[in-house]
């Protein structure tokens, strides 16, 4: 290895500190009235590691590994699903005074 | 599908995850928010389906429909007062799919790329998997305590016992011991007993934590899920999984630190638990002091005639499930001319927005709904503060009495108002167990019913 080259896991590291000032900012402008939805819905986009269970689940021969991702993508496919809807649900009953 | 490509669109999505949280700014922009993150999952989804190495189509297709068809099941069916447990159910799956997708990679670490020459997994490797395990099994299990009480199977009264914090410190040591020992010698072993000692460590920190201290707990366990799967995205090398993990992880870390600023504790107070349960043990004898009880009929003669309401909604109104019977008290007042606006404590309820969600489902418009400094300076010109389910966050001992265990916790200033009705079964003190100097105040008047049953009265004495 070069003495420049710098290993893939800082990158990555530097991803996750950048991603968490930016989650820092975001959700400091998120309105308290919208808090359960921001929950809601952070539930359903942390259910992304689905991807991880997808990769297991994925090769054709039976083993171990792939019993565990079949279960981890019915789970988390139950919080994407049941998140991104009661999301939806929630946000659709805000409503704005009807005036005049 | 080629591995720069991949990880492009695993960009596209975290970007999109990104604008779904910025679209929460403002109840418009939000519905649109919610269809970035579903496109954001969609890109993650199938770019990962494309992946050569993934093609039992049918079993992955199977799992995401009965997943898919529960979730959707449960999301249509679930009562918004129960958006508290649905969450935290929701959290403990989170926290599960990470251990289970870690198993996944443990025993199969070439599927994922993260194997040495030799075919073990690496070392870094092996750490990245311990933090993700460990924490996604502490979310999986604190997340069913924190279910269990919400939901009422268990009590919500803190459960201590001597030398509890110092088993849980042991516990810790022990589980990171273990973790080390898994980073050097990579034996399943050493996995399970990591991830199954890190299930007891999720029940042991959650159950000494009282029911009204819930929504710090809820959004810990929030904060505790994204950084599981952050560190599920560093042991997979996927971008997508350490970008969501990081914002979900700051985003609850945050909700938890505006609950606990909302009643002045400190972070570490919340955790080491032992406070706030559903029902105050030892109360101060209440009924010694004289209070001015009224009816239905008086509450609506009284606020017939004034001019300004202001509505302040606590957990019992969720409880009783009023804020139907309470949205048509406020429109009959709107009708009469009187000035109608709502104010909602940050931690009134079980969870972040618990109030806000609620009036929303009864259709109070969202433009009625007030948080705590945006409001508080109007009590002084109010004529009614109609006080329903709240109890705590009202009293002003909190601002006045540098004795009282509520002290510097801000307060909505009910008492300001020209009178209080404040709606309650009973005379008991609230969760901290104090009792509330405004019951015996002369411009206070007790409405003491179910809080869903005073408000029809008071709809009916209307109409």
């Amino acid at each position: 290895m070069e003495a420049t080259a710098v290993d893939p896991f800082v990158f990555r590291l530097a991803i996750f500190v950048l991603a968490i000032f930016v989650g820092y900012y975001v959700v400091w402008s998120v309105t308290p009235a919208l808090h359960t939805p921001l929950m809601s819905v952070t539930n359903a986009i942390s259910s992304v590691i689905i991807v991880g269970a997808l990769i297991a689940a994925g090769p054709g021969e039976f083993e171990l590994s792939k019993i565990f991702g079949l279960i981890a993508i019915a789970l988390a496919a139950v919080n994407i699903f049941g998140g991104f809807a009661v999301t939806h649900r929630m946000l659709a009953m805000y409503k704005k005074k009807e005036r005049g | 599908m080629t591995a720069n490509f991949a990880a492009l669109a695993y960009v596209l999505a975290s970007v999109l995850f990104i604008m779904a949280l910025r679209g929460l700014s403002g109840p418009e922009t939000a519905r649109m928010g919610n269809v970035y993150g579903i496109a954001g999952m969609v890109i993650a989804i199938l770019t990962t389906l494309a992946t050569p190495g993934v093609v039992s189509y049918a079993e992955i297709l199977a799992a995401l429909v009965i997943g898919g068809a529960l979730g959707t099941f449960i999301a249509q069916r679930i009562e918004m007062a129960s958006m508290p447990q649905l969450v935290a159910a929701f959290h403990s799956l989170v926290g599960l799919a990470a251990v289970l997708v870690a198993a996944a990679a443990f025993y199969n670490p070439a599927a994922y790329g993260i194997a040495d020459a030799a075919g073990a997994l690496k070392f870094v490797s092996r750490i990245e998997m311990s933090l993700g395990t460990i924490i996604g099994a502490i979310t999986f299990s604190g997340s069913i305590v924190a279910f269990a009480k919400l939901q009422g199977l268990v009590s919500g009264n803190p459960v201590v016992f001597p030398g509890q914090h110092l088993a849980n410190l042991l516990l810790g040591l022990v589980i990171i011991a273990i973790a080390v020992a898994f980073c050097m010698d990579v034996d399943p072993r050493w996995f399970w007993a990591m991830a199954g000692l890190a299930f007891l460590m999720g029940f042991a920190i959650i159950i000494p934590i009282g029911g009204a201290d819930m929504p710090v707990v809820i959004s810990m366990l929030n904060s505790y899920s994204g950084w599981a799967a952050a560190g599920i995205g560093f042991t997979l090398e996927n971008t997508a999984l350490i970008v969501t993990g990081a914002l979900v992880g700051s985003s609850g870390a945050i909700l938890s630190y505006i609950m606990c600023k909302a009643m002045n504790r400190s972070f570490f107070s919340v955790i080491l638990g032992g406070f706030g349960g559903d029902t105050a043990a030892a109360g101060p004898a209440a009924g010694e002091k004289p209070v001015k009880a009224g009816a239905a009929e008086d509450a609506a003669f009284i606020m017939k005639n004034a001019g300004k309401v202001i509505i302040v909604p606590g957990y019992g109104m969720a409880v009783a499930q009023a804020q139907h019977a309470l949205r048509e008290l406020g429109d009959l007042l709107q009708a009469e001319g009187v000035e109608v606006s709502y104010a909602v404590h940050p931690v009134a309820g079980r969870m972040p927005g618990h109030m806000n969600v609620l009036l929303a489902e009864a259709s109070v418009p969202y433009d009625e709904v007030f948080e705590l400094d945006q409001i508080n300076s109007e009590f002084r010109t109010t004529d009614v503060a109609f006080v329903i389910g709240a109890n705590d966050v009202t009293n002003p001992a909190a601002r006045d009495d540098p004795q009282s265990p509520l002290y510097g916790m801000p307060i909505l200033d009910v008492d300001k108002a020209r009178t209080v009705l404040f709606v309650k079964r009973s005379l008991s003190p609230g969760y901290a167990g104090v009792d509330n100097e405004l019951f015996y105040r002369d411009n206070t008047m007790m409405l003491f019913a179910d809080a869903k049953k005073m408000c029809d009265d008071i709809v009916k004495a209307l109409g």
